[in-house]
């Protein structure tokens, strides 16, 4: 395995092998434990794109592992700026690190630079394209709250057209056998490309505009946000702006065990309210994607998590 | 009606080249993939849906005084992978090309998706489109995964 580009990237065994491991890097995660395993090493992020959780939880991931993170900086103040080439940029951070995290608003772009890259890339999503990182950490909270990852049934919903996190996570779940929903307004469907792969790998999807009478027996309802910056035309945002507001009166018919997530930020797709009830997943969610980034991290860098990380670290 | 009785529904040229087994109708959008269209000085006849033993009806094109290339058969090979190609010097056939499409086709047409990173022509990284299926042709970017419309691929050539 060089980078993880995509999902496809990953076997199923890979995957649970990997969420295995962030199970066992909690408490290294939350601070309780000391465990330097990638001490030494540095990992470059280039966020080509505006990012809070997934640049902070890669730097939180890479420095609880004892390792050294190394910034791009903002894109405006780079030679980026300056008309440099992506592959111009990556000889040079791949000089620098042992392994980049990247994001760019280019769809391809994490595989491209994987090609010009020595290092492994990890993509932090790009474009309309993949979020694998991103992926992984959903699947964590996903088996962390029901257990398994296998045949449950999935509602995802809101910006499903430009939504990247549910494109990788919806082609994830399709390989652990969940039955998928996609709710959205007509604007925003799933891509056609993308459901008839989904499709042609034996997914059961249903495409609805319904999201509140499509939650009734559902183990997990994933809200995204409709994304103003991805929409060319000013028009068609105000059509979609708000199409669904969770809020807890949705909350009264579901399932007693079903998790709400969202890769956040939210605008007002879920109501504050929500927060506080059982099923609200999505601050958890934010935390887990440092523990599922320790994982990977870990596991790109060839270097293996200990089964007993207790016996291994220290405390602080 | 014999082949070669299709192939002398246009005149015998001297030197250029031949492109016979071209899938019915398809011949137009083989001279658009192959930069031949619209104005050429090089003289460029064409018959279509004449009947065919392999293929039922096909197209048959003869440009004058031009030889294909090995970049231009990798095109060809895009819209008419089964055509059959003759290069022909004073009225013989002088040689005749083959026509590979192989798992990946590299510098030969650049991917259709306008977000896709290869649109920045700066970037010096080959254009990769993967030879996803053969028949019917399906191809998808090698960077960006997106499948590629075969009519708007032609459009794209290097």
């Amino acid at each position: 395995m060089t980078g993880l580009i995509t999902m496809d990237d990953l076997t199923n065994e890979e995957i649970l092998s990997i969420l295995d491991d962030a199970e066992r890097l909690l408490p290294v995660a939350r601070g309780e434990l000391y465990l330097p395993l990638l001490q030494g090493r540095i990992l470059g992020n280039l966020f080509f794109e505006p990012s809070t959780r997934t640049r902070m939880s890669f730097e939180t991931a890479m420095k609880r592992l004892g390792g050294d993170v190394v910034n791009l900086g903002d894109v405006k103040t780079s030679s980026v700026v300056k008309g440099e080439t992506l592959f111009d940029t990556i000889q040079m951070v791949d000089g620098y690190t042992d392994i980049i995290a990247m994001r760019h608003p280019r769809q391809g772009a994490a595989q491209y630079a994987q090609d010009a890259a020595r290092v492994p890339i990890l993509n932090g999503g790009d474009g309309a394209g993949h979020h694998p990182t991103q992926t992984m950490l959903d699947l964590f909270t996903i088996r962390q709250a029901h257990g398994r990852l296998d045949g449950l049934k999935v509602v995802l919903a809101g910006d499903l057209r430009y939504g990247r996190t549910v494109h990788s996570l919806s082609h994830a779940l399709t390989r652990f056998g969940c039955e998928l929903i996609f709710a959205s307004p007509d604007l925003l469907r799933m891509p056609v490309e993308i459901v008839s792969d989904l499709r042609e790998n034996g997914a059961t999807v249903t495409e609805t505009e319904d999201l509140y009478g499509s939650m009734g027996d559902a183990d997990v309802v994933y809200m995204t946000r409709i994304q103003k910056e991805r929409f060319a035309d000013e028009d068609e945002y105000a059509r979609c702006a708000g199409a669904y507001k969770l809020d807890s009166r949705h909350l009264d018919d579901v399932k007693g065990d079903m998790i709400i997530m969202h890769p956040l930020p939210r605008v007002d797709e879920i109501h504050p309210a929500v927060d506080a009830s059982r099923h609200a997943r999505y601050f958890e969610q934010a935390f887990n994607g440092v523990v599922a980034r320790m994982a990977l991290l870990c596991r790109l860098l060839g270097v293996t998590v200990p089964a007993d990380v207790y016996a291994e670290g220290g405390v602080l | 009606m014999s082949n070669e009785q299709s192939m002398r529904r246009v005149t015998a040229i001297r030197n250029g080249t031949v492109i016979d087994h071209v899938p019915s109708g398809q011949a137009l959008r083989v001279l658009e993939m192959l930069g031949i269209a619209g104005e050429t000085s090089v003289p460029v006849s064409l018959v279509m849906n004449v009947p065919s033993k392999k293929l039922g009806s096909k197209d048959i094109i003869k440009v004058e005084d031009r030889e294909l290339t090995q970049g231009e058969l990798d095109r060809l090979a895009l819209v008419a992978p089964e055509a059959h190609v003759a290069i022909i010097r004073a009225y013989v056939v002088a040689e005749k090309l083959s026509i590979n499409l192989g798992e990946e086709v590299v510098n030969v047409v650049r991917c259709t998706f306008s977000n896709c990173i290869t649109t920045n022509a700066r970037e010096p990284q080959p254009h990769r489109l993967r030879v996803v299926s053969r028949d019917p042709l399906h191809l998808r970017c090698h960077y960006c995964g997106r499948p590629q419309d075969l009519d708007e691929l032609v459009k794209n050539a290097l």
